[in-house]
């Protein structure tokens, strides 16, 4: 059994023109220790996804079943207990860390929430083998989150997540805000907090390469809805979704001869308030038919754990 | 988890506890709005003046030789002397005297009317900003209803219900200045509620208190600070009206709007009984004013 399973999770928002359909009956799994990648263009609902694993927002229906049982059905007032199990790393280290407390405020508050310390001193050092682990200098226990750069700043986020010595955490584009030169020590540091402690990521990310570098599977979003999933490598060999095709397209190349063809998709993205029922990539993609416009097509599994939601995935192959 | 100790680590070991804030670690968002703040002149003015004001209140009795109501029958309504800064008033008591002692009731008043309207009122705005929806509609249009009714009126007609007396007078100034901290109060939250850090704190496990008190109260200070000094003028105002009308601060206990009240019976013949009074209610409110501006600049960092 899964250490994640999601089943038929939707979550929408009543906007002024309707329904926003942010996930739309979303199923998954994520085996313990494995890393999930979830990848799409802005606005897809990934970050939505996310958020509504760890119940930061109601989901609309279904269920979240963390090591068999369903969170969804837990009482919110008993939901602080399962926070200890699964945490979040935010996208923008600016905004997630809040301007008038120190490193040590920050990183010392969800162990006074969930009190894991008997006294200061206990917390102290627990503070310190923190900020240990992710590789933050001890000088900087009593800097403010404005004082330091963007990297160090992550850092801070990460020990705060990491507290609570949880066993799921969901990455919500924990690099994006970052230079490319901290991205990759960043990167590496959550990779190594996963083989040291078992971590199991749900990884959220627009950026192809670093999704290719980190996850087992990978999880193509499009408009609330999933259009591929399938193991990391196999998604890279073997890529059907026309939509993922055109993602992975994207990802540049360092190399003067060997360029690829590139599949520029063109249109906008289709608005995601009340969608018809159709494919939801039809509207922009190079291959639709009849049948893409007039019903949704299943997610369903073409080779090895390799699932695709496509009328035509058959001709990709 | 492992245990490694750098020199920094032990240097802080040696000295948590000790010392409970270290004050050069101490926000430098406050250092920056003081160096704003003393930049400006008239606010720096408004501190000089509320400072004297306040040492005249708490220093009253060694200043002075004279006490609040120690009458002299021999001397009554004197011109300004040596030995009588202000005159004296009627009853023969030293003006300059119960001026200052005014002053502790005016800042008492002031003060405790902006601390209770900080408490209740900012509770209220900050429930109401936190919760949303019908508890913000209901919260807000009570502090409407309260707010159509002028703070003056709205005050006696509290005093007139409850009765004259310390307590009530404050609760009659506390809901006179209540509504519009709440509000601003509101406004304050509303502007961090939002923010990605209160969401960070609540994936935490963190608790509506908790990140109401320490993560949007904090935040939003800056806000709501100037406001209150502000208020704090509306309060000496408020009681001196009221003292004034008669339900505010009953004589002999010297309080500015009462002496003003005696006074004004006497101000053809010794106009300094009503004119000292007055001058000291309209300069401490000016300089309570003059800090609240200051302090709006000095807390605008885009002023930098």
């Amino acid at each position: 059994m899964a250490y994640i399973e999601i089943n038929r999770l939707k979550k929408y928002f009543n906007v002024s023109g309707g329904t926003l359909h942010a996930v739309d009956d979303i199923s998954l799994s994520i085996e313990s220790g494995e890393t999930l990648g979830v990848v799409g263009e802005s606005g897809c609902g990934k970050s939505t996804l996310g958020k509504t694993i760890l119940r930061l927002t109601e989901p609309t229906s279904g269920e979240v079943l963390v090591d068999g049982k369903n969170i969804c059905a837990i009482p919110y007032k008993k939901f602080k207990e399962m926070r200890t199990e699964m945490q979040m790393i935010y996208q923008d280290p600016f905004s997630s860390l809040d301007p008038r407390k120190t490193v040590m405020q920050l990183i010392s508050e969800p162990l006074k929430i969930h009190k894991l310390y008997k006294n200061k001193v206990e917390m102290q050092q627990y503070v310190e083998s923190l900020m240990q682990i992710v590789g933050i200098d001890f000088r900087f226990a009593h800097a403010y989150p404005h004082e330091m750069d963007g990297g160090r700043r992550q850092r801070v986020g990460i020990a705060r997540a990491l507290a609570l010595n949880p066993k799921f955490i969901v990455c919500d584009e924990p690099v994006s805000a970052l230079d490319v030169s901290i991205q990759a020590q960043v990167l590496n540091l959550l990779q190594d907090l996963q083989q040291e402690r078992h971590l199991t990521y749900m990884f959220i990310t627009h950026d192809m390469s670093v999704v290719k570098h980190i996850s087992t599977n990978i999880c193509v979003m499009y408009l609330g809805k999933v259009v591929e999933l399938s193991p990391s490598k196999d998604l890279f060999q073997n890529t059907i979704h026309p939509y993922s095709k055109a993602l992975l397209s994207a990802i540049p190349e360092p190399s003067l001869h060997n360029r690829r063809e590139r599949r520029l998709i063109s249109g906008e993205i289709t608005s995601p308030i009340d969608p018809k029922e159709c494919c939801r990539f039809a509207p922009r993609c190079p291959y639709a038919s009849e049948e893409c416009f007039t019903s949704s097509p299943a997610l369903t599994e073409i080779s090895n754990k390799h699932f695709v939601a496509c009328h035509k995935a058959k001709e990709f192959i | 988890m492992s245990k490694i100790s750098t020199p920094a680590m032990q240097k802080y070991r040696e000295t948590a506890g000790k010392t409970k804030k270290d004050s050069e670690h101490k926000n430098a968002f406050a250092r920056d709005a003081w160096i704003r703040y003393k930049r400006n002149k008239t606010a720096v003015l408004g501190l000089i003046i509320v400072i004297l004001i306040f040492l005249m209140a708490i220093f009253a009795n060694v200043i002075s030789p004279y006490g609040p109501y120690d009458c002299d029958y021999s001397n009554i309504l004197s011109s300004p002397s040596a030995e009588h800064w202000f005159g004296t008033d009627n009853l023969g008591r030293d003006l300059f005297t119960r001026c200052m002692y005014g002053a502790r009731v005016s800042l008492a008043f002031g003060f405790l009317s902006m601390v209770g309207a900080l408490g209740v009122g900012g509770t209220l705005g900050m429930i109401a900003a936190y919760f949303g929806r019908t508890v913000d509609n209901v919260i807000m249009r009570i502090m409407d209803v309260i707010q159509a009714i002028p703070g003056t009126l709205m005050a006696i007609v509290v005093v007139a219900c409850l009765g004259n007396g310390i307590p009530q007078l404050f609760i009659a100034m506390t809901v006179s200045v209540m509504p519009g901290m709440s509000k601003t109060i509101r406004a304050a939250i509303l502007t961090v509620r939002e923010s990605e850090f209160i969401e960070a704190s609540r994936c935490l496990g963190a608790s509506n208190l908790r990140l109401m008190l320490t993560h949007m109260l904090p935040n939003s200070f800056g806000h709501f600070i100037i406001y209150a000094v502000s208020s704090i003028s509306g309060g000496i105002m408020c009681i001196a009206t009221l003292s004034y009308i008669g339900l505010g601060i009953s004589p002999p206990t010297p309080e500015w709007g009462s002496i003003l009240s005696t006074g004004k019976d006497y101000i053809q013949s010794h106009v300094g009984m009503v004119l000292f009074p007055g001058l000291l209610i309209m300069i401490t409110v000016l300089g309570f004013n003059m800090i609240g501006d200051g302090l709006r600049d000095a807390l605008d960092p885009r002023l930098k």
